[in-house]
């Protein structure tokens, strides 16, 4: 137990409750500070940075959906379809991307998608078009490497809740005249519905939090909020406008997410146990 | 049932194959049922039975041959369009449902109408005896009640058959012989085509109307308990269907269906050949006495009473209460006996070691052809 209340008080609860401090000082004249949420009065009254931030939740989710679309049908490959080697394989598969650092990997989805890029240049070459075509810098390329970076946090508890599943509860839904859908819908999505969500906090609270990908991806109008928090303590040098937005974005993101357990009816216990 | 004088076909198959690569799971079997009858298919584990049962559910396709249920042809219809249901060896009962609504699941699948589904479940909850459980979750269900419901949940599409794998191996011993009973009893009151799966005969011999015994994939020998039991037509059934003595024996001499037997031992006694089969001097036989069938004394027997009479002593004493067994071994040959203690009170006191007398009569030991490189027993 000690161990872990150490490593939580130092790397957590100690630099939150500075930076919540921080947060709370409000500048009035140089080196002159008083108390007080106009920091945080700030975000609402700037429509600028609670449109970034409904911005970046908006795409956030959208990621985690498209996430959930393209990971459910390869986990249930990967759990229920194949089996020994080529299991092993096709998961090692989904796994390697993740031994190169996050920046190669990014820096890969630009080598594709940039003007003189690999894309570019294949379609210009078969005659598809004449002049060069710029994927980057756009919302989809955004999502690209989004759903790119998030997908082994979707797999991976999707395998293994799917994996627990009985092949016979499958076998008798069909047995009992159900379609592919209804069986889908009924008996595999409710057995799974742990490792959907606690994949789907991963991913969203992973997309939200997200730097690089949008910065690079989406290039100066990426607009993300992540992007606002950087500028507040690199570029303005304003760590008290900072502190209040990271802290904006966990009880933000928070409720988000406990809004989502909501509506999916699942709870935070039985998604983790 | 059975014995109306044409019953309806509710299954037929014929020549039906099913290979994995090299090996063959089902060998050209052909079989057909009669409209509510209970048939078990009995045999031990890999004998090809689950396979069989697969391919009547729909789970797998024969490589070759024809199963039709009432007539229609089964062939490449998936196992939600065929007319037959199945409880699964460990019920499968939907976790995430309550008991109602893993009833409910196959009559909406079935498009059948919301207002309908409600007293169906309700009326089959009440016929399988569990009125209140609707509302359970299905782990909240003792063993045996999760095994009505499961039979429930399939009874309440009214199947043309139901395929039943081993659904009672799970449960503990007192509650096995209850549920073999219930399941006799619900088949009668639905009066569907049961087709159980089985490598415990006790459950096949006690439930069934038809038995058939499997064995590498073929069926040695289709017919009713007492017919499996009382006249074994192949050395397997023999062996696998209830209890049996089993000696390699050569023939002596033969007339007619009695045949004179020496064992390797040098006891010699009489036997009858099964199946009419005909057998000459010097043929080597395997012959089966049941356990049951031998007559135990504590003093000498009376010629003509019996055909074979033998004095040995107690070797070992197996109580198992109304099971219990003896082995008796001839002192001369070292030649072992089981043989099933009558509870009548004479053989409380039996102790080991003490002589003891046999007798049997000669249509009791049935032989069989000697199968190659199997050593006599």
């Amino acid at each position: 137990m000690a161990p872990l209340l150490i490593w939580l008080l130092s790397l957590i609860i100690i630099p939150h409750i500075d930076m919540f401090i921080l947060s709370l000082q409000e500048k009035v004249a140089p080196r002159v500070y008083e108390t007080g949420f106009s920091n945080y009065a700030e975000f609402f009254t700037e429509p600028l940075y609670w449109n970034t931030f409904a911005r970046t939740a908006l795409m956030s989710i959208l990621a985690t959906a498209l996430t959930l679309l393209i990971g459910f049908p390869v986990s249930y490959y990967i759990a229920k379809m194949v089996r020994g080697r080529v299991r092993m394989v096709l998961f090692l598969l989904c796994m390697i991307p993740f031994w190169v650092s996050e920046l190669v990997r990014t820096f890969g989805w630009m080598i594709l998608l940039r003007e003189t890029g690999v894309i570019s240049s294949f379609l210009q070459y078969i005659g598809l078009t004449d002049g060069p075509i710029e994927f980057l810098y756009n919302d989809v390329s955004i999502m690209v490497g989004l759903v790119y970076t998030s997908m082994l946090f979707m797999v991976v508890p999707l395998v293994t809740t799917l994996d627990s599943l009985d092949n016979s509860l499958v076998e008798a839904g069909y047995d009992l005249g159900g379609s592919g859908f209804r069986v889908l819908r009924k008996i595999v999505i409710p057995h799974a519905m742990p490792g959907i969500v606690s994949g789907c906090i991963v991913v969203f609270m992973l997309s939200l939090g997200n730097y690089l990908t949008p910065v690079l991806l989406g290039g100066k109008d990426s607009l993300w909020f992540t992007e606002q928090i950087y500028t507040q303590f690199i570029t303005r040098f304003n760590w008290e406008q900072g502190s209040a937005f990271g802290f904006l974005l966990l009880i933000l993101s928070s409720l988000i997410v406990w809004a989502g357990l909501k509506i999916s009816r699942q709870t935070l216990s039985n998604t983790m146990g | 049932m059975t014995d109306t004088p044409t019953p309806a076909i509710d299954l037929e198959c014929v020549n039906l194959t099913k290979t994995f690569g090299k090996f063959c799971a089902v060998d050209n079997i052909s079989f057909s049922i009669p409209a509510g009858s209970f048939f078990s298919i009995l045999g031990p584990s890999g004998c090809g039975k689950t396979t069989l049962l697969r391919m009547l559910a729909g789970f797998l396709e024969p490589t070759s041959g024809e199963l039709t249920i009432k007539g229609r042809s089964m062939l490449g219809v998936p196992p939600n369009k065929r007319p037959v249901n199945m409880v699964f060896q460990h019920l499968a009962l939907f976790p995430m449902m309550t008991v109602a609504e893993n009833i409910a699941y196959g009559l909406e699948c079935q498009g059948v109408d919301k207002s309908e589904i409600a007293p169906k479940v309700k009326a089959v909850l009440e016929r399988v005896g569990l009125p209140d459980s609707g509302n359970k979750r299905p782990d909240q269900l003792s063993g045996g009640q999760k095994q009505r419901i499961a039979i429930a949940r399939c009874l309440v599409l009214e199947p043309d058959v139901l395929l039943l794998d081993e659904p009672l191996g799970a449960l503990d011993l007192k509650l096995r012989e209850h549920m073999k009973v219930e399941l006799k009893h619900l088949q009668n009151q639905f009066n569907t085509t049961f087709i159980y799966i089985t490598h415990d005969q006790s459950e096949a011999l006690v439930m069934s109307d038809q038995v058939a015994v499997m064995n590498a994939g073929k069926f040695e020998q289709v017919g009713t308990p007492q017919e499996l039991y009382y006249t074994p037509q192949t050395d397997f059934v023999a062996s696998f269907v209830g209890e049996n003595n089993r000696w390699r024996a050569n023939v002596a001499n033969a007339h007619q269906g009695r045949l004179d037997l020496v064992l390797d031992s040098g006891i010699s006694f009489q036997g009858i050949a099964a199946n009419d089969a005909q057998f000459k001097t010097g043929d080597g036989v395997d012959v089966f006495v049941r356990p049951e069938a031998i007559m135990l004394s504590k003093t000498p027997m009376q010629t003509g009473e019996f055909d074979n009479i033998l004095e040995g002593e107690v070797d070992c004493l197996l109580f198992d209460g109304a099971k219990s067994r003896v082995l008796v071994k001839d002192p001369s040959s070292d030649h072992e006996l089981n043989v099933t203690l009558p509870q009548t009170g004479e053989f409380n006191d039996l102790q080991e070691g003490q002589p003891i007398y046999l007798g049997w009569k000669f249509d009791q030991a049935k032989c069989f052809a000697a199968r190659d490189g199997q050593a006599g027993a």
